[in-house]
């Protein structure tokens, strides 16, 4: 405070001003600034600028340097009539698919690692350090992993196949993106189990408890009492891999660099913008996708709205309820 | 427990503990494999298989070359840089945000919480088109402190974690210490930012893996490489003249991921926890 005062000794601050920024009203407004300031300035330089001006470039044939030419919507004709595009999307089936086998796999494990598993946590912990893995160093684990004769291969020849017939996994188009959905499961499956279990361990104990004394087994206890309590999670991660599908990268970009039909439709923008500088084209191809996203996002919020509007604690109440009905029933 | 109920029970036990184990080797194979290659000499690794078990544990001229070659001096003092000025500045930023939004009851509070909740909705790696010309226009390219800056600013869920804490901790106490006189600045600094040091390691943690591992932005803005190498982008090293020389690149890729299995096995409780904190709002 001292130095606003002598600021206003000096008349270069009216007093008036000085009295509001003592008062309660000033402080609040000058806390307000001094803390908000950065981050949204942030926000807006390298999210809200890009995002707006990728509308504009997406009107314009251009590269990063030099003159530009309005095309209006040509740039978006080009790309919904682009053969590999359209190969693109049909590829992001393959890692739709892929993530509903990763989210089925995670539920598998998660439920089982929820009860008393003999060494559960080195289990849960070696499955979940992939996750954990750089994507470049996942890369390189994996071109050496699928090349001919190597890892992949020997165990194969180890269980009893024989190396002729096994496919280049990485060449063969019949399996190379399967190859590549795999690693991304491989990487991500942990991930969901870890939040899975975390949904699973706030169900209350006793349930399962009073569940096991009725004479539940398994799976009523998984049915009837974990999955209830963890749909909303489950559905909210079934819609993300939606989105997460249509903008798969990772795995082809540092495995086959989008060679031999890998190219998804991330990977084929990436390449339009920094290998070939068709930036107005590459603009256009980020906002159709964006667009596809909020689609998916305006109906997510409109299942959860009508389909879920009850929540996770109600539901595993309702289930304690009903048990504790059961009981008292049959205790008469 | 009737006979049959036995079986069961034996057939359910077993299923459950094959099923682990078969994830857990799917799971450990590629690593094992890097670490089998890692160890072998040049010769060793032309004439086995790769799954042959190395000849000596010891022999690490593998890691030294991979080391010398791949700059990973360098990479490694420049990733620290990076994640002590990233780490610091989005907490920092992210608690301060946090505070203003749950404490200050203010016309545009909940426009601005949607507007980092829309941020998320835009794919990040598309709008780096455009972010590629901003920064290179601000001639932020090829320096640590653009790609630092850049850095700090996209962390919508540790935001949300913060808020979360934030709400957990009763008004009453900073109202109280606001009538004894103390300034907004003291209430957070004194106060709040020491009650908040759950919901920070949690958010370090999760953005120091991420920042750690992040390669894709680090390569297009840090493309001086014998300069700016980070850990991630060091290994772009081996794609040109090693083409297949997996010995060394296996190394390589196990000294990068060294520090994040260590990190991994000290707070492995941290990092489970802070994922689903992160994931119920995010």
């Amino acid at each position: 405070m001292g130095n606003l005062n002598t600021a206003a000794r000096k008349g270069k601050i009216p007093h008036r001003m000085v009295k509001w920024l003592r008062s309660g009203k000033g402080q609040r407004f000058l806390v307000m600034i001094s803390f908000m300031t950065a981050p949204l300035l942030l926000l807006f330089v390298f999210t809200y600028l890009p995002f707006f001006k990728m509308i504009e470039f997406s009107f314009y044939d251009m590269k990063y340097i030099g003159a530009r030419e309005f095309v209006g919507l040509d740039n978006y004709k080009d790309v919904l009539t682009d053969k590999e595009v359209m190969n693109s999307l049909k590829l992001s089936l393959y890692y739709l698919i892929g993530s509903f086998v990763q989210l089925a796999l995670a539920l598998y494990f998660a439920t089982m690692l929820s009860f008393k598993t003999k060494g559960g946590s080195f289990f849960k912990g070696t499955i979940f350090f992939p996750y954990l893995i750089s994507g470049i160093a996942m890369g390189f684990m994996f071109k050496f992993f699928y090349t001919r004769e190597f890892v992949f291969d020997t165990v194969l020849t180890w269980i009893g196949f024989n190396l002729e017939s096994l496919p280049y996994w990485l060449r063969d188009k019949s399996v190379n993106n399967i190859a590549l959905v795999a690693t991304s499961i491989w990487k991500y499956m942990g991930q969901n189990m870890v939040l899975f279990i975390g949904a699973i361990m706030s169900v209350d104990r006793e349930l399962y408890e009073s569940a096991s004394l009725d004479g539940a087994n398994r799976w009523h206890q998984f049915r009837y009492i974990i999955l209830p309590s963890i749909k909303t999670i489950v559905v909210l991660n079934m819609i993300l891999s939606i989105t997460g599908s249509l903008s798969a990268f990772e795995p082809p970009f540092v495995i086959t660099g989008g060679r031999r039909g890998t190219s998804t439709f991330f990977l084929l923008m990436h390449n339009m913008a920094h290998g070939h500088q068709k930036v107005g084209k590459a603009s256009a191809m980020a906002l159709i996708l964006f667009t596809l996203i909020i689609f998916v996002t305006i109906a997510q919020k409109l299942i959860f709205k009508y389909a879920f509007s009850d929540n996770n604690a109600d539901v595993s109440k309702k289930t304690a309820r009903m048990l504790k009905k059961q009981r008292a029933k049959e205790a008469k | 427990m009737t006979i049959g109920q036995r079986i069961l029970y034996i057939l359910r036990t077993v299923i459950k503990y094959v099923s682990l184990l078969l994830v857990t080797i799917i799971s450990l194979l590629p690593m094992v494999s890097t670490v089998i290659t890692a160890f072998k000499t040049e010769v060793e690794y032309a004439s086995t298989n790769v799954m042959t078990l190395p000849q000596s544990w010891t022999y690490l001229d593998n890691f030294i070359t991979a080391w010398k070659d791949a700059n990973m001096g360098l990479a490694f003092r420049n990733t620290l840089i990076i994640m002590i000025f990233v780490l610091f500045g989005s907490i920092m930023f992210g608690t301060m945000l946090a505070y203003i939004l749950s404490r200050f009851d203010f016309r545009g509070n909940g426009l601005i919480r949607n507007l980092f909740l829309f941020a998320t909705l835009i794919p990040g790696i598309a709008t780096q088109v455009t972010v590629y010309q901003i920064m290179y226009s601000m001639k932020l390219i090829n320096t640590l402190y653009g790609y630092i800056i850049l850095m700090m600013g996209t962390d919508v869920i540790s935001i949300y974690i913060f808020i979360q804490f934030f709400e957990n901790i009763p008004k009453s106490l900073d109202e109280s210490a606001i009538v004894d006189g103390s300034s907004y600045f003291g209430v957070f600094f004194k106060i709040l930012f020491p009650l908040l040091k759950p919901a920070i390691i949690t958010s370090m943690i999760l953005k120091g893996v991420s920042t750690y591992n992040e390669y894709y932005m680090s390569n297009l803005y840090l493309q001086d490489k014998s300069k700016w190498v980070t850990v991630s982008t060091s290994l772009y090293t081996f794609t040109g003249p090693y083409g297949s020389q997996y010995n060394y690149i296996c190394a390589g890729v196990l000294i990068t991921m060294l520090p994040a299995l260590i990190i991994f096995i000290l707070c492995q409780k941290q990092i489970y926890s802070g994922l689903t904190q992160g994931a119920v709002k995010g």
